[in-house]
Formats: structure tokens, C-alpha cells, sequence
């Protein structure tokens, strides 16, 4: 299929500002599906709120447009009432990581198969550009205006701390790493979590001189390195990409299912037993 | 060999970014007086495809 065929052509041209790293994510999750050759009635997009949110109004999937920082709790309980179908939750790092944050690490911790895609740009941006918990150290927002003195969240390491069983970090300049990753998250059994570095060039861009999306973007080609890379060990100040998790996990699902028919099966015999007394 | 595709831009979803001319290797694509991108030199185009992947508002498809 053609990647239009996926989009809600009604709603475009979208309400993106110009250069807005989350169309580059929004197009590298539809050719991750696409290869994946999922039909549309198999996916479910559940996101929460946040310009990143608007993913789920803008694709033609099974979608929930729910409550702020809550995607992970709706998408928790759409993969358990439907464990058949691929559940993929676009979130921003404002709505996953302050307000969503314990939902984050328990979907983590208890590797429910859902894919979190968190489209990090530092900031929240649909409400006017204060800081969330991932704008760096010193860097401004409206609400850090000399520069803000919290330390910010590091979401692979956070996930991975909190038991995600599939973490990879990539860029929106990396759009073809991210076509990969978002690919192989979705098929990963368990909780996945993809953070793509994204440009919001309207508030974190402005607030903090970093021009326009272009060179947002090439900050993210010269500030990031792939993993185990040489480059690396030299620049230890430059971010790390690639799948920084990858393991295999009992699934939450899978082990409330089993639980299910092992109970079923103990109960069958103990009537078994009744009957024949 | 495999025929060239053509690189066609939605002047209607187009916002100007400038993100598939600049980060084109063979500098194919500029930006018109209407702030719209546009694929000023065909010829020299390889077909990689990654000012479709890059474009945020998926305004460029190679067909
Ligand atoms: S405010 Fe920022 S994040 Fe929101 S649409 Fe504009 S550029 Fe994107
Ligand atoms: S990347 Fe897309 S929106 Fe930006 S200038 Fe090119 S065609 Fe237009
Ligand atoms: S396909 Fe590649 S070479 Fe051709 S215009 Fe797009 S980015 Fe440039």
C-alpha cells in the first residue's frame, strides 16, 4: 500500500508546525507497519495528549486519542482484551515521562507486548513550550526562561532499568535506523520502547538558538553516535544510538493466559474428581 | 535496469521546512518563490528516497 493510503487524508495537510520532527516519526511508523505487511485492522494506535498525540487522529488504524500521560493504561487494557492485535502507543516525552510516568515503568515492568514510541523533543510543545522532564540540564524553556536547573530523565536507561524488555534510541535525521527499529520493536514480544529524538524548531528550537529544523536536525546527525562505535569511546558527550535492549522475557499476556488454563485445568480435574466419587 | 521514479511533491501539504533540500546528496530539490519544494534537477537524482522519509509532512513520494 501506498503510504497515503494509511493517512486520514481529510485532516491534511496536518496542524504540524513547519520542519516538526513528529511527521518524520509519524512516516517512519506507517512503512514500519507497512513492511510488516499488518493489515489495518490488526494495529491499534493509543495515545494520550501532546502535538505527538495527533498520530493517532492522523492514521487510518483502530485508534484511541485518550487521557494525558494515560496511553500505556488504555493500551494495556486493549492488549489484554485482544492479545491478537499490535498495539502501538505514540507518546511525547512531556505525556510519557512526567505526568505517564508510572504507567511507563510498570508497562515496562511487567513486559506487556505494547510498543511505545516517544517522540523526544524536550519540550512540551502544544501547550507553549515549558520544560518536561526531558529538557536538559540548563537549557531553556517559557517556564525555565534563565535555563533550567532540574537534571533530565535518560528514557532508554530509564526503560531499561524499569524491566523493558526492547529499548533502541534513534534520531528523526536517522529516518531509515528508525523505520528499522520501529519494525523490529513491533515485532518484539514484550514491552518496547523506541526514542526518536525529534525537533520541536517552534519553542525548544527557538528558546534555545538552535535555529531552524534543519539544523535541529543536523545536531541530531553530529550529536549522536551509532553504539559501539569508536566515535564513542572518544566523545563520550555524544548520545548513543542503536537497539540498546533486546531480550527475550515471559510476556504479560502470554503469562496471564497460561495462568488462566493452568487454573481451568486444575479446576476441570478437581470436578473430575467429584463426579467420579 | 529499473526505470527512474519521479519525484513528485504535494504543493498542497508542502510547509516550506526546506528539510528534503538540504539534507538531498545530489542537491536535487530547492525551495520556490512560493516556499514549496521543487525537483529542479531531475537528472541528477539517485532515487534514494530519503527526502520522502525525512519530508514531516509526507508531501514528496517517489512514484
Ligand atoms: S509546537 Fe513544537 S512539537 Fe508542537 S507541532 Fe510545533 S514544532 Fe511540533
Ligand atoms: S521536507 Fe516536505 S514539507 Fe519540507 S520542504 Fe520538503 S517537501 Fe516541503
Ligand atoms: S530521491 Fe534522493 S537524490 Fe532524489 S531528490 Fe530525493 S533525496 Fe535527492
Amino acid at each position: 500500500m501506498a503510504v497515503k493510503d494509511y493517512l486520514r487524508q481529510r485532516f491534511f495537510p496536518q496542524i504540524w508546525c513547519a520542519g516538526c520532527g513528529h511527521g518524520i516519526v509519524m512516516g517512519g511508523m506507517i512503512r514500519a507497519i507497512e513492511q510488516l505487511g499488518l493489515d489495518k485492522n490488526e494495529v491499534v494506535l493509543v495515545s494520550g495528549i501532546g502535538c505527538s498525540s495527533r498520530v493517532a487522529g492522523y492514521l487510518d488504524f483502530h485508534t484511541m486519542h485518550t487521557l494525558h500521560g494515560r496511553a500505556l493504561a488504555f493500551a494495556s487494557g486493549v492488549k489484554l482484551g485482544r492479545p491478537h492485535l499490535k498495539v502501538i502507543a505514540p507518546m511525547g516525552d512531556g505525556d510519557a515521562l512526567a505526568i505517564g510516568g508510572n504507567h511507563l515503568i510498570h508497562a515496562a515492568r511487567r513486559n506487556i507486548d505494547v510498543t511505545a514510541i516517544i517522540m523526544n523533543n524536550s519540550i512540551y510543545g502544544m501547550t507553549g513550550g515549558q520544560t518536561s522532564p526531558l529538557t536538559p540540564f540548563t537549557k531553556r524553556g517559557t517556564t525555565a526562561v534563565f535555563g533550567t536547573i532540574d537534571h533530565c530523565f535518560d528514557i532508554a536507561q530509564l526503560a531499561k532499568g524499569a524491566g523493558a524488555s526492547f529499548v533502541a534510541r534513534t534520531t528523526t535525521y536517522h529516518a531509515k535506523e528508525m523505520i528499522k527499529m520501529i519494525h523490529d520493536a513491533i515485532n518484539h514480544k514484550g514491552f518496547s520502547l523506541v526514542e526518536v529524538m525529534s525537533q520541536c524548531p517552534t519553542y525548544y528550537g527557538r528558546k534555545n538558538d538552535l535555529g531552524a529544523a534543519v539544523d535541529m536536525m543536523k545536531g541530531f546527525r553530529d550529536g549522536t553516535v551509532r553504539k559501539g562505535s569508536k566515535k564513542l569511546e572518544e566523545h563520550p558527550e555524544f548520545v548513543e544510538r542503536g537497539v540498546l535492549v533486546n531480550e527475550a522475557r515471559p510476556e504479560y499476556v502470554s503469562s496471564y493466559m497460561d495462568l488462566i488454563e493452568k487454573l481451568r485445568g486444575e479446576r476441570e480435574n478437581l470436578e473430575q474428581g467429584a463426579a467420579s466419587r | 535496469m529499473e526505470e527512474k521514479k519521479e519525484v513528485i511533491i504535494n504543493r498542497e501539504w508542502c510547509k516550506g521546512c526546506g528539510i528534503c533540500v538540504a539534507f538531498c546528496p545530489k542537491k536535487v530539490l530547492d525551495l520556490d518563490d512560493e516556499e514549496k519544494a521543487c525537483w529542479v534537477n531531475p537528472e541528477k537524482c539517485i532515487n534514494c528516497g530519503l527526502c520522502e522519509l525525512r519530508c514531516p509532512d509526507v508531501a514528496i513520494e517517489l512514484e
